[in-house]
């Protein structure tokens, strides 16, 4: 049976940022003299509740088979046109978008008679493509209502209790032999002040007591096979390699200090100690007595040339650990040198005017002009030059406090490759979006929270492990999810068994079957396409990407439509 | 049984991430904004760094997903009245203003304002151009309805004219709307009313309100915006010249005990670098300077793109806080007299434009609203967290949440984790309370 092929052409303005540029009126002309075009018309924005109505409308009117929207990019926008044509009762596969903005009139605002020639290209592409889509189907799957955790510091017990709320079993794997994390080795925490044994003891206890939980200790993921839903976990424990299956996966491996030997004296000199030492001094004996005169180093070995990232809490730290100093003893002098105070936001701005008013002396220094220390007979001496009072100054310190920079843990690297989700340049997780998806991956069903994502305080990781459990808990809640139809097909014919899409494959959905042949997971496939470019007999095409579509479109790039 | 709803108060990023979460996991959300459309301050942003993505060309498809979800019911031009009963059993009173257009038939054409006589300034475009009385608020609104601004109406005002009434062909005006109560229970209430700009003009020695070149952030924002009332030409409001040597100056109003707020607004510095880089894009020739204080840097990817914004863009970074600016009364240009504190040398620095990145500060409706939910504010007027540690998201009263800038400044990604933080705690609440 053949159908007739009846194509709409909707045509956006993006109010001036194509209609400025591009000539939308001659674009949705030349669209309409298109082969089995049956429909096209400009809209202003066609994202607009009222744009989707008018596609919908269209549909029904012209008996539309296959839509084409000429518009901005598909990453932002196709989804909501796919559904706008699904309600029509048209399958989202048989939906086209041609990036008439980001791709066109953006880049040839200066040119706006070949941009709108441009634009006539690309729609005649999509227009060529459209015409050969197919119906195509997204399998549904099941959601295992079980949740895995990785890391059992702060975030990663919040994030395991709030599943727990939620009513989900959950498996909390930890490195170490203990949970607690990092606020184990603190003392106080910012802005309240709050003991960090006050925080963490009872999320433990509550942990350990749960019958939903099962913490598995001195334990590491070794391997994770599976997609979303259905993830296949071994952590490897004390008695041996453990098989999990869980629904999603919580990345909660918090972070590392860097260990600043041979900055600033650390490691020579004596009296040279980190902000983490200092704290793990007050937690053992409640304060620091013979020390007069403190003096601390912000940006150690961060915020250069090696680091480039600043790690978000140390500024707010001198100044708690300032404001603790003079409120034992007004008498001491306590010195920050800094290059930028790092203290945002309405309460952690109030502890420095409270460390200020207290009489901590802040110095600011310069990055190409960094303090001095080196060891005297008396303690540490401390020379920087103030570039405010264009003078250097000399201290004579009992103790100098380096803020040493938090760093991605080591094991990141292995993880990240079991779990198939990227790192960032500085080797900490990376999110899928900066703005909008902050706590997701990329890859479907893996979440990220706390100082695994980037330093921050302990505030902000509870919430980031609240945000990562409410996004793991969507899907988990559900029970079941449709899975992309963009997948990879074997053509068995033609398939010879030789596997190089198997090593090529980056998300591990492909097998060889018990005839040897290749076999694709469609719920693990992200339709990448590796395996298909690399498959040296062509038996592997994508579904929505055939080579037959991708061809006309090329044809038609090249004016051959 | 099914499970109770979920109140949602503001729709802007926090509360529409907050609504989404809940929708998708299957619980219904009310969600309730003041204004005649969902988007909040992040519609009326430009770009958003580092990717430099379109601000609202990323929020639109979360608008939009908030109006088809089968689950979110929205309420514009509606605020929370009474509250009363507890964690997994409020009831709710929600007033909503009359429209005067009814939202089930206008379809947003347009048609209405291209024919309304009457031209009033155009809040949303921060005052730098006019709307008709009767408006879309902006392009991509959602809903995507005209809204009768009865304050300014011929008809209201005078009892003449009714042409956009007669030119709708849709049939969508309605002159006699009155005020709606609507009755809500829900389980648990997500407050996320936002933040808004302070307006610098008590500021004499920086000259906003005098000098129509002096703008803030938010109105340099939609200045720079193609969609803004210049098309996003950097054109100066003075006299329409193209403006290429533009200073920004940090900290109006903040970080100062004397004369403002002592706190610290913790966007400013990025947004800042932001809007310097565009300016840049936009024409590589111009020259930006940027005057600050500390230059707050502490979030993921921030020292990379400022350092980005000097080598690459040659933004100017200039520590020290300008004293005054002055106009040249021949040229019109804007003087920024300061000192390099670093120098310690007084300087002046001749501009088109200056832009002032004033304080954000809680909005002044959060005082009335905290009467009605029970909560306290802190003394800046924003919304008071249970526990900066340990209950960020919480507060006083039990299935009462806050996320988003309504409890201080914060960027777009904490609002948006906060906003999913929310959502996992009424999620937990929907499960404890439901029988």
């Amino acid at each position: 049976m053949t159908e007739e092929i009846r194509i709409g052409v909707f045509v956006c303005h993006c109010g001036v940022n194509i209609g400025g540029y591009v000539d939308v009126p001659s674009v949705v002309e030349y669209a309409e003299r298109l082969p089995d075009v049956a429909y096209a018309e400009p809209n202003l924005y066609t994202c607009s509740s009222d744009g989707l109505q008018k596609i919908q409308e269209a549909i029904e009117k012209h008996g539309l088979n296959r839509v084409v929207v000429a518009s901005c990019t598909p990453r932002t926008h196709e989804p909501l046109f796919q559904s706008a044509c699904e309600e029509a009762g048209l399958n989202r596969y048989l939906f086209e978008m041609a990036n008439i903005r980001d791709q066109c009139s953006w880049v040839h605002m200066r040119e706006p008679e070949k941009a709108t020639q441009k634009a006539k290209d690309l729609v005649r592409m999509a227009v060529a493509k459209a015409r050969l889509l197919v119906p195509e189907e997204e399998p549904e799957i099941d959601v295992l209502p079980k949740g895995l955790v990785i890391g059992g510091g702060v975030s990663g017990l919040t994030a395991a209790l709030s599943l727990m709320d939620q009513g989900f079993k959950v498996h909390l794997v930890e490195r170490e032999g203990r949970l607690g994390g990092t606020l184990l080795k603190l003392d106080k925490l910012f802005p309240s002040n709050v003991k960090a044994s006050e925080v963490i003891d009872p999320l433990v206890e509550r942990v350990e007591e749960s019958n939903d939980v099962t913490v598995h200790l001195d334990s590491k993921v070794s391997d994770v096979k599976g997609f979303i839903g259905n993830f296949d976990v071994v952590v490897d424990t004390p008695g041996g390699p453990e098989k999990l299956n869980v629904g999603t996966i919580i990345v909660a491996t918090g972070a590392g200090y860097l260990s600043p030997e041979g900055l600033y004296g650390y490691g020579r000199v004596e009296g040279v100690v980190t902000q983490l030492e200092l704290e793990q001094t007050f937690k053992e004996v409640g304060g620091l007595e013979g020390v007069e005169t403190l003096v601390m180093i912000q940006c150690v070995g961060s915020r250069n040339e090696e680091r480039a990232y600043c790690s978000r809490v140390c500024c707010t730290e001198a100044m708690k650990n300032a404001i603790r100093l003079l409120e034992k003893d007004p008498r001491r002098d306590v010195y920050i040198l800094y290059r930028d105070l790092q203290t945002y936001g309405i309460e952690f701005s109030a502890m420095e005017f409270d460390a200020k008013k207290r009489g901590a002396r802040l110095v600011m220094y310069d990055k190409d002009r960094p303090p001095e220390v080196t060891g005297e007979e008396k303690g540490p001496l401390v020379r920087v030059y103030s570039p405010l009072l264009d003078e250097e100054l000399t201290i004579e310190a009992d103790m100098v406090v380096l803020a040493a920079p938090i760093v991605p843990n080591v094991d990141n690297e292995a993880l990240s490759r079991h779990l198939k989700v990227p790192l960032n340049s500085d080797g900490f997780f990376m999110e899928a979006h900066v703005k909008l998806r902050p706590v997701d991956f990329a890859t479907d069903g893996v979440y990220v929270c706390g100082t695994a994502h980037s330093p921050k305080e302990v505030g902000e990781s509870v919430y980031q492990a609240k945000a990562a459990a409410s996004r793991a808990g969507i899907p988990m809640a559900r029970g079941s999810l449709k899975a992309a139809a963009i997948t990879s097909v074997v053509d068995e014919d033609r398939c010879c068994g030789c596997g190089t899409c198997i090593e090529m494959c980056p998300y591990n959905a492909i097998t060889k079957n018990e005839r040897g042949l290749a076999q694709v997971e469609p719920a693990v496939c992200k339709g990448c396409g590796v395996c298909g470019a690399s498959c040296p007999e062509g038996a592997i095409t994508m579904r929505h990407f055939t080579d037959e579509q991708l061809e006309a479109q090329g044809l038609a790039a090249i004016g051959e439509a | 049984m099914m499970d109770k709803p979920v109140l949602v108060i503001g729709g802007g990023v926090a509360g529409i991430q907050a609504a989404l979460d809940l929708a998708d996991r299957g619980l219904n959300v009310h969600l309730v904004e003041k204004s005649p459309s969902i988007g909040g301050v992040m519609a009326q942003l430009d770009k958003t760094f580092p990717t430099m993505d379109c601000s609202i060309c990323i929020l639109a498809p979360k608008m939009i997903e908030c109006s088809r979800h089968p689950n979110i019911t929205i309420h514009t031009l509606s605020q929370v009245k009474e509250v009363t009963g507890r964690q997994g059993d409020f009831d709710v009173k929600v007033l909503k203003e009359p429209r005067y257009v009814d939202e089930s038939r206008c379809t947003g054409c347009g048609l209405c304002s291209e024919k309304c006589p009457t031209r009033v300034s155009d809040g949303w475009q921060k005052g730098l151009t006019e709307r008709k009385a009767i408006y879309v608020m902006f392009p991509q609104a959602v809903p995507l309805v005209a809204k009768i601004d009865s304050e300014h109406c011929l008809y209201f005002q005078k009892g003449v004219c009714q042409v956009c009434s007669r030119v709708c062909p849709a049939g969508a005006i309605d002159y006699t709307q009155q005020p709606e109560e609507i009755s809500l229970n829900v389980s648990s209430i997500i407050v996320a009313t936002g933040i808004q700009e302070l307006d610098p003009s008590y500021i004499g020695e920086y000259g906003y309100g005098r000098f129509k070149d002096v703008v803030t952030s938010l109105e340099f924002e939609r200045l720079v915006c193609a969609s803004g009332p210049t098309g996003g030409h950097l054109d100066r409001p003075s006299d329409g010249r193209h403006a290429d040597r533009i200073a920004f100056v940090q900290c109006v109003g903040s970080r100062s005990h004397k004369n403002g707020y002592p706190y610290c607004s913790s966007v400013c510095c990025m947004y800042a670098t932001k809007e310097a880089v565009l300016i840049k894009e936009h024409d590589p020739g111009s020259e930006v300077t940027i005057f600050y204080m500390d230059l707050k840097v502490y979030g993921q990817g921030f020292q990379q793109f400022v350092d980005r914004a000097k080598l690459h863009w040659g933004v100017e970074y200039v520590r020290g806080r300008p004293g005054e600016i002055r106009r040249n009364p021949i040229t019109g240009d804007l003087v920024v007299w300061y000192e390099d504190t670093i120098t310690g040398d007084v300087y002046e620095k001749t501009v088109d434009l200056v832009v002032l990145c004033t304080t954000l500060i809680a909005r002044p409706e959060n005082k009335e609203l905290a009467d009605v939910l029970g909560l306290k504010l802190d003394e800046w007027g924003f919304f008071k967290s249970r526990d900066p540690v340990r209950g960020h998201i919480e507060t006083d009263v039990p299935g009462v949440f806050v996320c988003g800038c309504c409890h201080g400044p914060r960027d777009i990604p904490e609002s948006v984790a906060e906003a999913s933080a929310g959502a996992a705690y009424a999620a937990e609440v929907s499960r404890r309370c439901t029988p």
